[in-house]
């Protein structure tokens, strides 16, 4: 009877939607297995986590209020009036760092696996774009809740902008909605954080996912010739069901840090307050922030930031550009270069990041 | 193409030519008057203010020596300094750097910022760090018990 009813529906379904097309697809779905298949589960979770965010930053909706008069405030009465708002605001938090760090992981993994190479460039450069979109999740909500530290990371982070010739200064007014930071910059922040942001990422995403179902997973070039007599995984349900696993526990690290280490709200912005002492982005933007604190004041004849941030720029566009200028990962023949590039990276980040860290100033 | 010849020779395709260029002058168009108030719409109009030459900054006998505090001229930030001397100084509080808010800091006797670590003497100029430029200086003038920062 059971299954009566369910092919019913299918059938109902098939002749509306051709769902038996995306079942068998489905159904002859594979994951290739070997050494290097831990990698596979980054972007999975990278999605799970994106998920999060949108249900908790739904949830912050309801009582956040985007003004200068008002932002901070309204942050502070979801973490100490509204029932389980600590919990919801910690874990939006804590769940977008770690979204940053494991795009990191699966960025990085993906370009040492020279993954981005023929027919893949279009998932590489998508995957590049949807990181840009979730820097700019994070700089936006950086600001949201009025504070001290993000008034000035805002500040500082616009300015950069200012740099650019030509272009700059009508850019910097368009971002901060007038010459300052002011109210308006949070107001328009929010509306980049809440819909401008979610719209690109969500098409992007699209893209990115669709591509990674008709390409499929790739394997190393290492491996390339024994892609054939490999052992594979079927992806429904054995390696969903891995993915899964893996999500409830993220799900629980996330629950257990909101409550162990709950979010500081800070100090509300003042404007008319220096900038304190120790005063820092977020992580993720501490290797630019320590940069920028090295560089001598010019570089030949250009002012030392805007020599940092049109470096960074250039970097950014190298980074989209990789699967094309990597001509040798692109002919199947080994590409040393682009490790090495990748492994310079890796240590530049981490190197920087960790300086940032640890050098106190006076 | 009917008479053999190529599709623009003919009169026919005299007439797809300029349709073509029609339609796609006025899309053109059409696009243009579309993002032409879009991109006005999110540039925001500008706030006139009154251009402020001089703003009183504190009361005399506010400030300790060798303290600093940061007052409003008019929608930025300025940094009034009463030297260990006792005689004030007055300057932009915006760093030239990546436009912070500086600070004073009496145990070096230097204005500093603490976003890129830039280090100023007492008459504005860079010490040390990655600012480019000096500190705008202002010019101090104590009248009755009022600290009134102009600028030069």
């Amino acid at each position: 009877m059971e299954a009566k009813t369910r092919s019913k529906v299918l059938d109902w379904l098939d002749e509306r939607l051709q769902v038996q097309v995306a079942l068998s697809f489905l159904a002859k779905k594979v994951v290739p297995l070997h050494r290097h298949s831990i990698w596979y589960y980054f972007g999975g979770m990278a999605l799970f986590l994106f998920s999060v965010q949108v249900v908790t930053g739904i949830l912050l909706l309801l009582y956040y209020r985007p003004t200068a008069e008002a932002a901070f405030e309204s942050v502070q009465f979801i973490v100490t009036e509204v029932r389980f708002g600590w919990l919801i605001r910690s874990i939006h938090s804590w769940s977008a760092n770690l979204m940053v760090a494991v795009l990191f992981v699966h960025m990085l993994s993906v370009f040492l696996l020279k993954a981005y190479r023929k027919p893949r460039e279009m998932t590489w450069v998508t995957g590049v774009l949807l990181f840009f979109c979730v820097l700019g999740f994070g700089f936006s909500g950086y600001l949201l809740p009025w504070n001290t530290l993000a008034f000035f990371a805002t500040k500082v982070g616009t300015e950069l902008v200012n740099t650019v010739p030509v272009v700059g200064q009508p850019l910097l007014i368009f971002l901060r909605g007038g010459e300052d930071v002011t109210g308006a910059t949070l107001t328009r922040f929010f509306g980049f954080h809440v819909a401008v942001l979610p719209m690109l990422t969500t098409l992007v995403l699209a893209l990115h996912l669709l591509m990674v179902q008709f390409q499929g997973m790739s394997v190393p070039p290492s491996m390339q010739d024994q892609e054939d007599r490999m052992k594979k995984m079927p992806f429904f349900p054995n390696f969903l069901l891995r993915d899964a696993l893996g999500w409830l526990v993220a799900l629980g690290l996330l629950a257990a840090l909101a409550a162990v280490f709950p979010w500081e709200l800070g100090v509300k912005a003042d404007p008319f307050a220096p900038a304190p002492a120790g005063i820092k982005p977020e992580w993720y933007f501490m290797f630019m922030f320590q940069t920028l604190k090295l560089a001598p004041s010019h570089i030949l004849f250009l002012e030392g930031e805007m020599v940092v941030f049109l470096f960074f720029g250039l970097c950014g566009l190298g980074l989209i550009l990789v699967p094309f200028l990597d001509a040798r990962s692109r002919r199947g023949e080994r590409s040393p270069l682009f490790t090495a590039v990748g492994i310079l990276m890796i240590l530049y980040i981490v190197t920087l990041t960790i300086v940032g860290y640890l050098v106190k100033v006076g | 193409m009917a008479h053999g010849a190529g599709p623009n020779s003919s009169p026919a395709g005299g007439r797809r030519r300029f349709l073509n260029w029609a339609l796609g002058g006025g899309a053109v168009g059409l696009a243009g008057s579309v993002f032409y108030p879009i991109l006005q719409f999110v540039l925001p109009p500008k706030i006139s203010e009154a251009v402020l030459s001089s703003v009183v900054a504190g009361k005399v006998g506010e400030l300790a020596p060798n303290t600093g505090k940061v007052f409003k001229f008019g929608s930025k930030p300025g940094l009034l300094i009463r030297l260990a001397s006792g005689e004030y100084k007055a300057f932009s509080a915006v760093c030239s750097h990546l436009q912070c808010t500086v600070q004073y800091r009496g145990d070096l006797s230097q204005i500093w910022c603490a976003c890129h670590n830039g280090h100023f003497n007492l008459n504005g100029e860079v010490l040390s760090g990655p600012p480019p430029a000096p500190l705008e200086a202002y010019s101090v003038a104590v009248r009755g018990d009022e600290i009134v920062v102009s600028k030069a």
